[in-house]
């Protein structure tokens, strides 16, 4: 029970009448993971995180948070899990303090003490007595942090958190579940940006269409991808043979006058040697980095069939 | 649970509409004496409407038969049509369902608070229409619908049992509501809807040749308090309330309960 992690999604799935918002997914976020669920908008995320918080219902296959399951155990699956799908939302009528009261007593009420130390946490200690209908959305993004840490969790599901913030609290935002982060808890964020992905997570799914194309460490996701090298020469056909020659040197070929390869870097030093001893001048020798923002429009965008990466 | 239930009644005292039913259902009688204190007619073919100015006790009577028809229905359903609705317009179901209570105790609270406010609402009016009737006129023993006279204090007590078998029908009315507040998650739609039942249980039972069913209807439970002012009591049409009337609460309930435990919870 204590191994267990704290998501494990298994042959996920969900149909609304035709259509598959989720299709098939594998997931799997260890305890200490800032697991990043990236992909464009309507690619599942969403509805991803319903199923895991027991707000809809696995159409197959099924979800375990720390081992228990939502459908089978209700809300007793959610001990020591807390998040929000999509906006969070609240009781307008009611002020921030009070929407927090009315959760912690969902809660059981122990939680009561720590509403102010939250409201302060989240910079919303001024405001704690107005209304929720008069919050702009940042404030009310924030109320869904502060509601969130009320359950104390060990699991934190935040959806797209910093949509609709101001460049300003996007930072801070970031900063928040940085440090949330350093506490210990295991967060699990979709987003559809990735800079925040980048800066935030060490491990990433990246979604498209319903489907995992990737799950992993974000530096193998861009380890994969990184590895070609661009040769510039002198005499470019007698260095396409040399490359050709060379062992390590793969799919070789020539772009633009410029030979282009992949491999590891223990095989580029051992070519450029090889490229000296021949009398062949570089004027360049260098990997070109796919950003991850290519890669993830790479993954996302192609209709053609996907392929496995990594 | 008591604490879900306690946050639903706060959240009802926190709402508009809350008061709107609550102050129309009090409004009602005291227009009701004062318009009586200006003319001379009076509601003389209805349950003790020709003894209205002989006791403010009357009054509270009188007004429990002319509110069956849309007043109280309208009133209930204003509440019990928006318990659930509210909370899918407001998107929050999903913020309550993630915390630590289970689906049917969030639904349990919510039925509890409905039908507390159901009773708020007939009491009040009951009460209102009792204090300025009596003001009007005087506080007097009541004649029963067996023309037999009733001491004061009877009277009082056959009002709240009067009051309290009344609000059997209106808790059907409100389970109903209470349905279509879950299924439809729209709350205009619950509340005209819901108001649409009672006033067609209402044209069933003045449809001819229908004597067989009329006596479980719905409509025919409002009048069950008149086994009350009976002298000796008739105690026939209260029992009946009691059971058609827990048939015509139980059974949407149980569909709201079921569509409620199972439904999908998604902005849309």
């Amino acid at each position: 029970m204590s191994d267990a992690p704290p998501v494990a999604a298994r042959g996920l799935i969900k149909r609304y009448g035709k259509i598959l918002a989720v299709d098939d997914v594998d997931l799997t976020v260890e305890a200490g993971d800032v697991f990043g669920y990236l992909g464009p908008n309507g690619a599942g995320k969403t509805t991803s995180l319903r199923m895991m918080l027991g707000l809809i219902r696995p159409t197959e296959g099924s979800v375990r948070l720390f081992g228990r399951d939502p459908v089978a155990d209700g809300v007793k699956a959610l001990d020591g899990v807390a998040g929000f799908v999509e906006a969070p939302l609240f009781y307008p009528y009611l002020s921030g303090r009070r929407n927090m009261r009315l959760l912690a007593d969902y809660d059981g009420g122990e939680s009561r003490a720590r509403i102010d130390d939250l409201l302060e946490l989240v910079e919303l200690r001024d405001r704690a007595h107005d209304k929720v209908a008069g919050y702009s959305h940042g404030m009310r993004q924030r109320l869904g942090i502060a509601a969130s840490l009320l359950r104390n969790p060990r699991l934190l599901l935040l959806d797209e958190p910093t949509t609709g913030l101001d460049p300003a609290g996007m930072r801070d935002m970031r900063a928040l579940v940085r440090r949330l982060a350093d506490e210990g808890i295991t967060v699990l964020l979709s987003s559809h940006l990735l800079g925040e992905v980048e800066e935030l997570c060490n491990r990433v799914a990246i979604i498209r269409k319903g489907k995992i194309v990737y799950e992993g460490s974000l530096r193998e996701l861009l380890a994969t991808a990184a590895a070609e090298y661009r040769l510039r020469s002198n005499e470019p056909e007698r260095a396409r043979m040399i490359c050709l020659a060379q062992s390590g040197i793969e799919k070789v070929r020539v772009d633009d006058g410029e030979v282009r390869f992949q491999a590891d870097e223990e095989a580029v030093s051992a070519l450029s040697i090889a490229l000296g001893q021949a009398h062949i001048g570089m004027t360049l020798l260098a990997p070109e980095t796919a950003s991850l923002e290519d890669l993830f429009l790479g993954l996302t965008e192609d209709d053609a069939p996907q392929e496995e990466v990594a | 649970m008591t604490a879900v239930y306690r946050w639903e009644i706060q959240k009802l005292l926190a709402q508009k509409r809350t008061y709107l039913g609550l102050g129309a259902a009090m409004l009602v009688p005291l227009i009701f004496v004062i318009v009586l204190q200006f003319q001379s007619g009076g509601p003389n073919d209805v349950p003790l409407g020709r003894y209205i100015r002989d006791t403010g006790l009357a009054v509270p009577f009188v007004a429990l038969f002319f509110m069956s028809f849309w007043a109280f229905p309208l009133i209930t359903s204003l509440v019990a049509g928006d318990v659930v609705a509210s909370e899918s317009h407001n998107g929050t179901l999903k913020t309550i369902l993630t915390r630590s209570r289970e689906r049917g105790e969030v639904f349990a609270g919510k039925v509890l608070a409905a039908l507390t406010y159901t009773v708020v609402v007939v009491v009040a009016m009951a009460t209102v229409g009792l204090v300025a009737g009596g003001l009007a006129w005087g506080f007097n023993p009541l004649t029963s619908l067996s023309g037999t006279k009733v001491s004061t204090g009877h009277g009082l007590a056959l009002l709240a049992a009067s009051v309290a078998v009344y609000f059997l029908p209106l808790a059907g009315i409100a389970a109903f509501a209470l349905m279509l507040s879950t299924v439809t998650r729209n709350s205009a739609a619950s509340v005209v809807g819901s108001l649409m039942w009672a006033l067609l249980m209402q044209l069933i039972s003045v449809l001819p040749g229908i004597e067989g069913i009329r006596p479980y209807l719905l409509a025919t439970q409002f009048e069950a308090w008149h086994g009350f002012l009976r002298v000796p009591a008739d105690w026939a049409p209260v029992v009946r309330a009691a059971w058609v009337c827990s048939l015509y609460t139980a059974l949407p309930l149980a569909v709201a309960y079921l569509v409620f435990l199972r439904r999908d919870v998604t902005e849309d």
